[in-house]
């Protein structure tokens, strides 16, 4: 499942970065890498950016970011 | 400043992992500002004493990675290489060790001389996270020193380690990092032959050139490249086999497969025993409790929208007291002068260049010094994130990034600000072209210097709604200057936007000492770097407005006037109405007023004559100017800005004056040249003049187009 399509409070874990380059690159120095459990805090008012917690910290990435990121949502979440 | 046998360390590690906070503390007021060559990073360093011994500090840019990819990262590696700091201490945030040693893997690849500060031990604790440094050292074959930046715990321990290890030099670079088969072949492919052609062989570990090669690393790649093409075509061969290869088996570029293994390796580390989680409470929860109110739909932007107008009151109200002080003291001077020298040019040029020039200069210090502590206050407290991330949704329309919101701000988003604290704000930006598009775009809002102009021309031809139009005016402002801002990110600033995948810092209580460090470093900048090239130009306009001075004959001509009013019954109003007649004169006679007259077959065409034109020239000084120069152009004397009456009803009344004309006046002067300060500033903040050419040639152009197209049309239309 896409990382854009989460609500608000949903938890998952992140299954692929299907990016490279610059993007692709932050992304994962970031933090966001496979096996990554993250959890959505909160969106923009205008709805982007999106705002997730990961490893004990709260990181924003704009929706087309997300785009990239496929999450497998946990099991009773 | 630095004994050649004085030890020489450098900071490196996370944003936000406490990096400032322990150079602060390690090196306290002895610190000094500057830049690295070339670019606009910034770069700190100051002096500490350990056992009697002093120790030179570098802070480098905050990074969370060593590519090549943003200015930040290489200006770090760069500096690692080039300067080869006896030892890098690597500041790592204990309560994010993931991420944090990613960065320290980057560090064990280049094989600098490194010990790792374990920062923030407390708050890890807190969180339930235990680390056993001695395995955290085995494990990364560093030392490994427990410290709390804030408060200094552990600073003594951290130096006393740097020291040993500065004796003993770099640990033999051990192969720790394993990459997965694919690459780990693709490396022992490269190294041999690096080696043995010596590439890059003084500066960098064979083993990191060939890994930046697999990166496909821009800057690493060049240089290989430079030192010999031949080789450098066979390595980059090997490298794109390797890349297809991944890609068909995989799906996966290099670099990633790289990131993933590095973070690979961190993982192992923390599970080999190292880290205990007891309990993992949410260390974010008051944070996030915070976050639910300020980031929320409807009080977030109503909040932003109050902190920002206090940020921008604070700036430019309670500084006021300081900057009406300075003004009176730089007076004091001027009439002390005005007293004290014989009449003449050096008299003149003390008073209208030099006074002048340097009240000019520091008379935007209070404003500067209170603006940065604003920003230093939101910064650090970690608001200004979040303003980035409300605001970006609408900025990054327009190609911008969501922290552009606060230069315009200051700029005069809010009608009266000042484009000089609003580009140097910009800095705040990390993204290279939504930077340089804010930059170029902060001068198009009405700072308060624009003021008193569009309130001039507003009361003499619209006079029934000058609120109207001042708020139109402010709307217009933003308007143009976002789309010019996508213009530039569509065409010269065209690419790609950085992405906004950042880290929102918990909330934090700033520390008092740390605003103050902050605060004055960079007002003192201002001083030193922007103050000297204003003052030139200062004198140099105030030439430009006063030669040449009227020949012999005409002031004789004005003498004898002055002669044959002496019978007259009105004598003081006839004489001050010569001397407004001589300044009008003079005016026109010094190169300012040759231009004006010589640019009017130009600006005709947008309905300015000559006298509106030395107003414009004399507006680069400062936009106030406009209007003291346009008293003097119609023989007025000098207007005071704030007491227009007189050229009011001069210009309303003036047959070459209409309301078409006035409004593309308007336009023109919203939107044409910044002043000369400004432009410095932007030279400063961009790194270059080219910029600081550009933005004085685009915008006066550009403001020329639209008050011609506003002319035309108008006259076209009868509405004048």
């Amino acid at each position: 499942m896409n990382l854009r399509t989460l609500q608000s409070g949903q938890t998952g874990i992140i299954s692929a970065v299907k990016i490279g380059g610059p993007l692709g690159l932050r992304i994962r120095e970031m933090g966001l890498v496979p096996g990554t459990k993250i959890r959505i805090t909160g969106r923009a008012p205008l709805y982007d950016p999106v705002k997730l917690r990961i490893n004990g910290q709260t990181l924003t990435l704009r929706n087309n970011e997300a785009n990239f990121i496929e999450v497998r949502i946990e099991e009773g979440a | 400043m630095t004994a050649k046998d004085s030890l020489h360390i450098a900071l490196a590690g996370n944003p936000n992992a406490g990096k400032t906070t322990l150079f602060n503390n390690l090196t306290g007021a002895h610190q000094h500002v500057g830049n690295y060559p070339g670019v606009t990073v910034e770069k700190k360093e100051g002096i500490c004493t350990h056992e009697g011994n002093e120790i030179r500090v570098v802070d480098l840019p905050g990074t969370y990675s060593l590519t090549a990819y943003s200015v930040e990262e290489l200006v770090a590696r760069d500096y690692l290489v080039n300067e080869q700091p006896d030892v890098v201490v690597n500041i790592v945030d204990a309560s994010n060790l993931e991420r944090n040693l990613y960065l320290s893997c980057q560090f064990l690849e280049l094989g600098v001389p490194l010990v790792i500060a374990l920062n923030m031990i407390d708050v890890a604790e807190k969180r339930g996270i235990r680390i056993d440094t001695e395995k955290l050292s085995e494990f990364t074959g560093v030392p490994v020193v427990p410290v709390i930046a804030r408060s200094g715990k552990g600073v003594n321990e951290l130096l006393k380690t740097v020291q040993k290890v500065s004796q003993t030099g770099a640990a033999p670079p051990r192969t720790l990092i394993r990459y997965g088969a694919d690459i780990d072949e693709a490396l022992k492919d490269l190294i041999p032959v690096l080696e043995e052609h010596k590439l890059l062989g003084s500066a960098y570990p064979a083993s990191w050139t060939a890994l930046k090669i697999l990166e496909n690393d821009e800057q690493i790649v060049a240089k290989v490249m430079l030192e010999n093409m031949k080789v450098g075509q066979e390595l980059v061969d090997r490298s794109e086999t390797l890349a297809r290869h991944l890609q068909d088996t995989i799906d996966a570029y290099p670099e990633t497969v790289i990131a993933d293994h590095r973070y690979g390796f961190v993982r192992s580390i923390l599970r080999q025993g190292e880290v205990t989680r007891i309990t993992d409470q949410d260390r974010l929860y008051a944070s996030d409790q915070i976050d639910k109110v300020v980031t929320n739909r409807v009080v977030g932007p109503l909040l932003m929208a109050a902190i920002l107008f206090g940020l921008y009151s604070f700036t430019f109200n309670w500084s006021g007291f300081l900057v009406d002080w300075m003004g009176m003291c730089f007076a004091f001077l001027g009439s002390l002068a005005e007293s004290a020298l014989p009449d003449g040019p050096i008299k003149s040029m003390i008073i209208s260049g030099v006074i002048d020039g340097v009240g000019g200069v520091l008379g935007f210090v209070p404003i500067i010094m209170f603006m940065f502590f604003g920003i230093a206050l939101l910064e650090d407290s970690g608001y200004l994130a979040r303003v980035a991330f409300m605001m970006d949704r609408i900025f990054h329309f327009f190609g911008l990034h969501g922290s552009s919101v606060m230069p315009f701000i200051i700029s005069g988003g809010i009608a009266g600000g000042c484009a000089v604290p609003g580009v140097m704000a910009v800095r705040t930006l990390r993204s290279p072209k939504e930077r340089m598009a804010t930059l170029l775009t902060v001068p198009f809002m009405n700072c308060g210097a624009k003021l008193p102009v569009l309130t001039l021309i507003i009361a003499a031809f619209f006079p029934a709604h000058q609120a109207r139009y001042m708020f139109l005016a402010t709307l217009v402002a933003w308007l143009v200057a976002l789309l010019v801002a996508k213009l530039l990110r569509m065409t010269l600033l065209r690419g790609e936007s950085t992405p906004f995948v950042m880290e929102l810092p918990p909330y934090r209580v700033p520390t008092l000492k740390g605003l103050f460090i902050h605060t004055w470093e960079r007002t003192w900048q201002y001083i030193k770097k922007a103050g000297t090239v204003i003052l030139g130009i200062s004198i140099l306009l105030w030439a430009m407005m006063t030669y040449p001075g009227l020949p012999s004959d005409k002031v004789a001509d004005f003498e004898a006037m002055r002669q044959q009013v002496v019978t007259s019954a009105d004598k003081a109003e006839e004489l001050l109405r010569i001397d407004q007649l001589e300044a009008e004169a003079g005016l026109r006679h010094s190169i300012a007023g040759r231009i004006g007259m010589s640019l009017e077959p130009i600006s005709h065409f947008a309905g300015f004559d000559w006298r509106t034109n030395i107003a414009l020239v004399g507006g680069f000084a400062a936009k106030e100017v406009i209007v003291s120069t346009l008293g003097t152009a119609y023989s007025l004397g000098e207007v005071d800005p704030e007491e227009t009456t007189s050229l009011t009803d001069r210009l309303a009344s003036d047959k070459h004056w209409n309301p078409v004309a006035a409004l593309a006046f308007l336009f023109f002067i919203m939107f044409y040249s910044p002043c000369f300060v400004t432009v410095v500033a932007i030279a400063k903040e961009a790194g270059s003049w080219k910029w600081a050419f550009f933005s004085m040639g685009f915008n006066t152009v550009f403001a020329f187009s639209m008050a011609v197209g506003i002319f035309q049309l108008g006259t076209v239309l009868g509405l004048g």
